[in-house]
């Protein structure tokens, strides 16, 4: 009963953080963990991404949404140091993080997963799991040469590596490649895997990307789970009945701007958003003949409005 | 035809000085290759460069012999600091190509009459292993049994190999159920992966192109004690691909891999060797000559390695599973 009393109490109390925010884009946010500032990245003559602010608030589940081509996964690449932005900065947790390699962004409490899966193939299920595990005394050369040095450490991983393996319903498969697992269950391996990290933040590149309907459902409890264990989340996504199922705020870019923010409730019906999905001329006539009753109704009503003031 | 000398150089092959370096050099590259996905095709640059610190250092320099031992290590450890800076940031291949390229610079650095006075161009350089064989606790005689048997000077350089080789397949054993040669296999699979879960994976690949180096570089060593010399063309890119080759033959990733791979590797050149120069000389085969049987040979164990990949591409020592993943 105390977990749901908390579950509810974490979801209130995210929802009552954006209660009263504006609608725009980079609305600052009270308690934000990642505050991104101008952040550029041109690929040639192509600007990909272009953010001027956006804040993500911390315990929340925020959405990343945008048409294809929008610079979602570009941002996400420039936020967590795989890809250097040409310009700008961000901060998380109050510490500039831009020109951080990859893997100190991970250290520092901010793990991404991918929108392709990564399943390391040739390695167990379990031993994906204890490579996310931080500080490991036997990664260092010497140190690995004694088992001694590292064994306890292993074992007490091995245990953290298996709970979660077991929320996560892999437990069964914890012994095989992981290059045979189906690709829904590779996601929540990367999943899990990225937990064993103990991230602050967690990025999701398209969860839902690929994974059947039956597995959706256990995906999206284990992302709202995180925000339960005071994690924050941030994902990209495309399926709009998931964003607006388990998000708490929605981030929108297009073309490599942030175009508009907003509660999942609402946010659809946007004007910017609308013009970003379906074009700004969404209601256009699309063929001659749709044109031309267009003109001729248009006509008509003049007509009549013509009429109605000569009879006057 | 002669079955004694025949199986004799045979079994003599299987424990014989060129299986002791060319396991280590495999060993090596089992590491790079095997266990970390580095495509260094530059193994044998490794063992030129610990060879000839040997060497220079004792026949130029005239230090003693532990001092050569020390810059020859040191070397290979330089080589692969030089080696990995500029490349490892890059995609695999590029270190491949990278790593020819300097393999091919460091051989021809050693024959050029240029540094004739220093690495003695394409003779080499001989006349250093000395304080290696003052050192021999077997006296002198022959050792062993009936065609079975060496001299106490080979023996020496096999038991030095051959617990080499038994070292570095207890370091690779130990490091490879190590976390740390879990993150080494995990950057084979996917290095991104491994970065986003916060390894320093440019840190690693160099620590296993160190490793990989200084192991092969072992076999530079007992190369140039076992002939008392080095010659730069020894270490030409054949040996790096014979290497790769024994690697694959015993199974890539696996701790014995290597070493029976090496042993199979020239237990069938030996014997493909003797069996046709044997037929040629008692007139069995009279389509070549026996000038022509060592070309032959190699024609040979090229067609059995081509079968081996198509019906066992494991290796001798692979896991069929893995190979399962690889074809999805």
């Amino acid at each position: 009963m105390h977990a749901e009393t908390t579950a509810t109490e974490r979801k209130a109390a995210a929802l009552a953080a954006f209660k009263d925010l504006a609608r725009d884009p980079g609305v600052p946010k009270p308690d934000p963990i990642l505050v991104v500032d101008n952040v550029v990245r041109r690929f040639g003559g192509l600007t990909a991404v272009e953010v001027e602010h956006v804040e993500v608030q911390r315990g929340s589940i925020t959405a990343l949404i945008g048409p294809n081509g929008a610079g979602k996964t570009t941002f996400f690449n420039q936020l967590t140091g795989f890809d250097t932005a040409d310009s700008g900065q961000w901060t998380f947790n109050g510490r500039s993080m831009n020109g951080v390699p990859a893997h100190k962004v991970a250290r520092a409490g901010m793990v991404r997963t991918f929108q392709l899966t990564k399943a390391l193939s040739k390695l167990t299920v379990l031993e994906n799991m204890r490579l996310g595990a931080q500080g490991q005394k036997g990664e260092s050369f010497w140190r690995a040469l004694l088992p001694a040095f590292w064994k306890g450490q292993e074992d007490a991983i091995t245990e953290r590596a298996d709970e979660l393996l077991t929320r996560f319903k892999l437990d069964a498969k914890r012994g095989d490649f992981a290059g045979s697992l189906s690709g829904g269950q590779r996601k929540l391996l990367e999943m899990a895997r990225a937990l064993m990290v103990e991230p602050e933040l967690v990025m999701l590149d398209e969860p839902m990307a690929g994974v059947n309907p039956a597995l959706t459902q256990s995906l999206l409890g284990h992302v709202k789970d995180l925000r339960e264990q005071g994690m924050t989340v941030l994902f990209v996504e495309h399926d709009m009945d998931m964003v607006r199922d388990i998000s708490d705020w929605v981030i929108v870019m297009a073309q490599g701007h942030v175009i508009a923010e907003g509660p999942p409730e609402t946010i659809m019906s946007d004007e910017r958003v609308i013009d970003a999905y379906l074009g700004a001329h969404h209601d256009a006539p699309l063929s001659e003949s749709e044109l031309e009753e267009q003109l001729h109704e248009a006509e008509a009503a003049l007509e009549a409005e013509i009429e109605e003031e000569t009879q006057k | 035809m002669d079955w004694i000398t025949i199986i004799s150089t045979t079994v003599k092959a299987a424990i014989g000085v060129e299986t002791v370096w060319y396991a280590l050099a495999a060993i090596g590259i089992n590491i790079h290759f095997g266990y970390t996905g580095l495509l260094n095709f530059g193994q044998s640059a490794f063992l030129a460069v610990a060879g000839y610190g040997l060497a220079v250092t004792v026949t130029v320099l005239g230090l003693p012999f532990w001092v050569g031992i020390g810059v020859g290590l040191l070397s290979a450890v330089l080589l692969a600091l030089l080696l990995g800076i500029p490349t490892l940031r890059l995609r695999a291949d590029y270190l491949a190509i990278v790593t020819i390229a300097a393999a091919e610079i460091v051989r021809l650095v050693f024959r050029s009459v240029a540094f004739k006075d220093v690495f003695g161009g394409s003779d080499g350089r001989r006349g250093f292993s000395d304080g290696f064989y003052a050192m021999n606790p077997f006296s002198p005689g022959t050792y062993g049994f009936g065609w079975l048997s060496f001299n106490e000077r080979v023996l020496w350089v096999l038991v030095v190999g051959w617990a080499l080789v038994a070292l570095s397949c207890l370091i690779v054993f130990l490091l490879m159920k190590s976390p740390w040669g879990r993150v080494l296999k995990a950057i084979r699979e996917d290095e991104d992966a491994v970065r986003a879960l916060g390894k320093n994976v440019f840190s690693y690949k160099m620590q296993s192109l160190i490793l990989g180096g200084v192991i092969g570089c072992l076999g530079g060593f007992i190369y140039g004690l076992a002939y008392a010399s080095v010659q730069p063309d020894i270490f030409g890119t054949e040996t790096t691909f014979f290497a790769y080759t024994i690697v694959i033959l015993g199974g890539a990733a696996r701790v014995f891999g290597p070493v029976v791979g090496s042993m199979i590797f020239w237990v069938l050149l030996v014997l493909v060797n003797g069996v046709l120069s044997g037929a040629v000389e008692s007139g069995l085969i009279t389509f070549m000559d026996s000038t022509q049987v060592g070309p032959f040979r190699y024609l040979l164990v090229g067609l059995g390695l081509i079968l081996l990949l198509v019906y066992r591409p494991q290796g001798v020592f692979g896991d069929k599973r893995e190979m399962a993943i690889d074809a999805r």
